[in-house]
């Protein structure tokens, strides 16, 4: 069996437009993929253009969207994990690291996806990203799979300096344009793609490659 | 949703006075306001199951609404409504959105909790 790789990010849709290709990517080669997401987003605001959803459909919703997305990208394993959106920041912390350390005990990946903590906008990000790093900090030295970080608060690279790792996904777009269409609740395809295709320039630029921070545990 | 019919909300206000009831109350700016446009604010806040009961209410205005419920300590308020869940005849559900479709405002009244 390939690389086993665990992806932890808190809403149904993060996954789209920060690492889908990168994922796509390893699992052509080879790689068995597991993607813990936190929440069903159950706050978002976008309830699709005219309004399919309401905030009290959206989760259920946005779960489907979340499994099309999945498939479209060739993960095999999703795991839900049950979390209220908006919320993590304030979750009971020994409950959150938890259920991620048990994930870790459990599938033993060597590389983690998850946000960089303090550089990822969103509050449930930051929040995410923090629990990961956390949990895994605490592991022996030895143990610790490699974590790999998305980031893009707006004055990101002055604190943690330039990406380590951008991986072009060119080859992987259609998987990467099929997750984000999928999340037809949150985005307007039509509106992000044009009726372009996968090969304009771009297009290209826009989507083909995905940036990362290896977390610096001390 | 659809738009909001205010005559079936009105229905909907009063047939749910002098009752037991769970509210979810929302209002937000989104959570990306200030990494879009740093002279925007961002804030939002939500309750949910909270347990109220009002004596009366109404849907006021010409789109978007407000509405008022009257309790016996207090008031609830809201402001910005424009949709409203028709296919739901046991809970009110009502939401703002803006010209984007994105939601700004909820007002949600249900006998069970959400």
């Amino acid at each position: 069996m390939g690389q086993h790789i665990l992806v932890i990010l808190p809403h149904p849709d993060d996954e789209a437009f920060t690492v889908s290709g990168t994922l796509a990517k390893h699992i052509q080669d080879g790689a068995y993929v597991t993607y813990a997401c936190l929440t069903l987003g159950e706050m978002g605001r976008n309830m699709g253009i005219p309004p399919f959803a309401n905030r009290v459909t959206l989760p259920a919703i946005r779960k489907i969207e979340l499994e099309e997305s999945c498939r479209a990208i060739g993960i095999q394993d999703l795991r839900m994990l049950g979390f209220h959106d908006k919320t993590l920041e304030f979750e009971d912390q020994d409950r959150l690291d938890g259920q991620i350390l048990s994930l870790i005990e459990e599938l033993k990946p060597s590389i983690v996806y998850t946000f960089y903590p303090g550089h990822s906008v969103h509050p449930d990000h930051d929040a995410c990203g923090e629990a990961v790093v956390r949990t895994i900090g605490r592991l022996p030295k030895e143990e610790r799979p490699i974590v790999y970080c998305v980031a893009f608060s707006k004055n990101h690279q002055q604190v943690i300096g330039k990406p380590m790792l951008i991986n072009d996904v060119k080859l992987f777009l259609q998987q990467k344009i099929a997750s984000i269409q999928a999340h037809r609740s949150q985005f307007q395809a039509a509106e992000l793609m044009g009726n372009k295709p996968l090969e304009d320039e771009e297009i290209q630029a826009r989507y083909g490659t995905e940036r990362f921070w290896i977390y610096p545990f001390q | 949703m659809q738009l909001i019919n205010q005559q079936v909300v009105q229905q909907m206000i009063d047939g749910f006075k002098d009752e037991d009831l769970y509210i979810h109350l929302e209002m937000t700016t989104g959570a990306y306001a200030a990494h879009l446009d740093s002279s925007k604010h961002p804030a939002a806040n939500f309750i949910t199951n909270a347990a109220i009961r009002y004596s009366h209410g109404s849907i006021a205005g010409s789109g978007p609404f407000r509405v008022g419920l009257k309790m016996e300590q207090g008031w609830i308020y809201s402001e910005g409504l424009t949709h409203w869940e028709e296919t739901e005849t046991d809970r009110l559900l009502l939401a703002g959105h803006d010209g984007q479709g994105k939601l700004i405002v909820s007002l949600q009244l249900s006998r069970v909790p959400f």
